[in-house]
């Protein structure tokens, strides 16, 4: 990203940049139960457990495609369209992605990626990539991109 | 059933809905219309009623946030008891199990519940505002993750499992349309063929305009009574409410769930035996004494139509993977095995989301009673309704004669 203002992720502390992005996840240090995205909240979310704190770790870059689908509409607001006005829409991919860690994650496919790159149990890698671009600058998020096999 | 009728002390006197459509009108019209009708069916006069239970809906202002107060001043105040209750899609069975639990509790004699919604053109979306904090919001924001997409998440995991095809998910929009012809409630009365719902634009892979249902007005309303009450109003063999479900997900929740943006993690935990939607309904079973070979009749929430082969499954109706091949058989019509959605569903009504589970009871309990009209499922006695409200909201209700 060369442009100025510089990049910035869409929500802060979600995922690292980077050569090897990740997707950052609150993980409780009493009994490990992971959460994405990563929460303030005191209390862990196993009922069994009494752990208040919790700690960011990274997750697997790598997982399979629980399922996927795309958007042949533009949804609606709080979507933020990345093309420029008068463009017309780009159907974008969404993969739900089951990480080895034992959760299904929700984002975006990569740029120049369809559902047709995609099926169940197909692997996707993270990456990061601009989301669309605002008053301060380029949003980043995070993207599955399909692994070639 | 024998066994089951008779020990749920609450019976179902009366139900009326205001025809589903796009009037565009205040939900309060639709609201009372349903409520007197749904009186009238009972034989109660408005006077005496003593708990209204009003579903809230969340586009029509304040008015909308204390709905059941809002139908107890339009009926005229009658000094009755009120509650409201929220649970998304799920709405309606809560405010059901609220007038259900004060009439066990031996609280309230005549309860009335009313749900009503007045609803926007396009994709139900969240409201203004920036909300950081919220997964609603930010599954927009962050995702442009819309309610469509996620039921074509799943959608697409049954072709990819079970070999489901774009034919059967517009199977079950044919059969719908289908059965809801004669339905004088529903918005949509007109047969639909294989060949327009695939001539149907596709808005999120792989389903079509035609698989998803819309949004729409309408309301539904239920007289609930006592055992005691039933007595008096000379009721013989009515139906009654053997069951309401609105259990909550059990952690770790591993099934994505609209609208978040994860699901929980095994890392701790292991998944449990059910899925959060398996246990809605094995939760009613439980309660009503019943399993899923009892039912004689189906009314689920098919938001897609192929949603509504999940929710076969989900309610044990048959097993894993095996949906398609009901629907196929022709054992989900009116006149098969096992009849799903004989009111038309969701795909003829589109949804009235605060109305949408007190509708499903209304059209069991005609059902039940022998007066669905064009679309009996003869000989019912048994039936079951499904549904799930965003943010962990369960819902299902078995009624039985």
């Amino acid at each position: 990203m060369t442009s100025s203002p510089p990049a910035t992720p869409v929500v802060e502390g979600w995922f690292t940049d980077g050569a090897e992005p990740a997707l950052i996840a609150a993980r409780c240090t009493a009994c490990g139960d992971l959460v994405f995205p990563p929460t303030a909240a005191a209390a862990c979310r196993n009922p069994r457990c009494a752990g208040e704190e919790h700690e960011a770790v990274a997750l697997s870059r790598r997982g399979r495609v629980w399922s996927c689908t795309d958007a042949q509409y533009q949804p609606p607001a709080p979507y933020v369209a990345p093309q420029t006005e008068g463009e017309p829409w780009r159907p974008f991919a969404l993969a739900a992605v089951e990480l080895p860690e034992g959760l299904v994650v929700l984002g975006q496919v990569a740029d120049g990626f369809g559902v047709g790159d995609l099926r169940v149990d197909s692997e996707v890698e993270l990456v990061v990539e601009v989301l669309h671009v605002d008053e301060s600058g380029p949003r980043t998020t995070y993207r599955w991109k399909p692994v070639a096999s | 059933m024998s066994g089951v009728s008779g020990r749920s002390g609450v019976v179902v006197a009366g139900v009326g809905m205001h025809p589903w459509g796009k009037w565009g009108r205040s939900f309060v019209e639709y609201g009372v219309h349903a409520a007197r009708r749904a009186l009238a069916d009972a034989g109660v006069a408005w006077a005496d009623v003593d708990l209204v239970v009003g579903g809230e809906t969340v586009r029509n202002g304040y008015a909308g946030y204390v709905a059941g107060s809002t139908f107890a001043q339009a009926l005229g105040w009658n000094g009755a008891r009120v509650a409201t209750s929220y649970a998304a899609c799920a709405t309606g069975a809560q405010a059901i199990d609220t007038a259900r639990a004060r009439i066990l509790a031996g609280l309230s004699d005549v309860a009335l519940v009313v749900g009503a919604d007045t609803t926007p053109k396009g994709f139900l979306k969240p409201n203004a505002g920036e909300r950081w904090d919220d997964p609603d919001w930010l599954r927009f924001r962050v995702l442009g993750m819309t309610n469509p997409m996620y039921f074509a998440l799943y959608a697409r995991r049954r072709m990819d499992l079970y070999g489901a095809t774009s034919e059967d998910f517009a199977a079950v929009k044919v059969k719908n349309a289908r059965h809801g012809l004669a339905n004088d409630n529903a918005r949509y009365r007109k047969e639909v063929s294989v060949e327009d719902v695939l001539a149907s634009a596709v808005v999120s892979d792989p389903l079509h305009l035609l698989d998803i249902c819309a949004t729409s007005d309408g309301a539904a309303a239920v007289v609930l009574v006592s055992d005691a009450c039933a007595a008096r109003l000379g009721l013989a063999d009515p139906v009654r409410v053997a069951a309401v479900s609105t259990v909550t997900p059990t952690y770790p929740q591993a099934v994505i769930d609209m609208p978040l943006l994860a699901t929980d993690s095994t890392a701790a935990v292991a998944a449990g035996e059910r899925t959060f939607k398996e246990s809605i309904g094995a939760a009613a079973y439980e309660e009503a004494g019943i399993g899923p070979e009892d039912v004689d009749v189906a009314e689920v929430y098919d938001l897609s139509t192929a949603l509504e082969l999940d929710w076969m499954e989900d309610l044990g109706l048959c097993a894993r993977g095996e949906a398609e091949s009901l629907l196929r058989a022709g054992e989900t019509t009116i006149g098969g095995r096992i009849p799903v959605n004989p009111s038309g569903g969701l795909a003829c009504f589109g949804e009235a989301v605060p109305a949408q589970a007190i509708a499903q009871v209304c059209e069991l309990a005609w059902q039940l009673r022998g007066q669905a009209t064009g679309r009996q499922v003869e000989g019912a006695r048994v039936g079951v309704t499904a549904n799930q409200g965003l943010f962990g909201h369960g819902s299902s209700v078995v009624l039985v004669r």
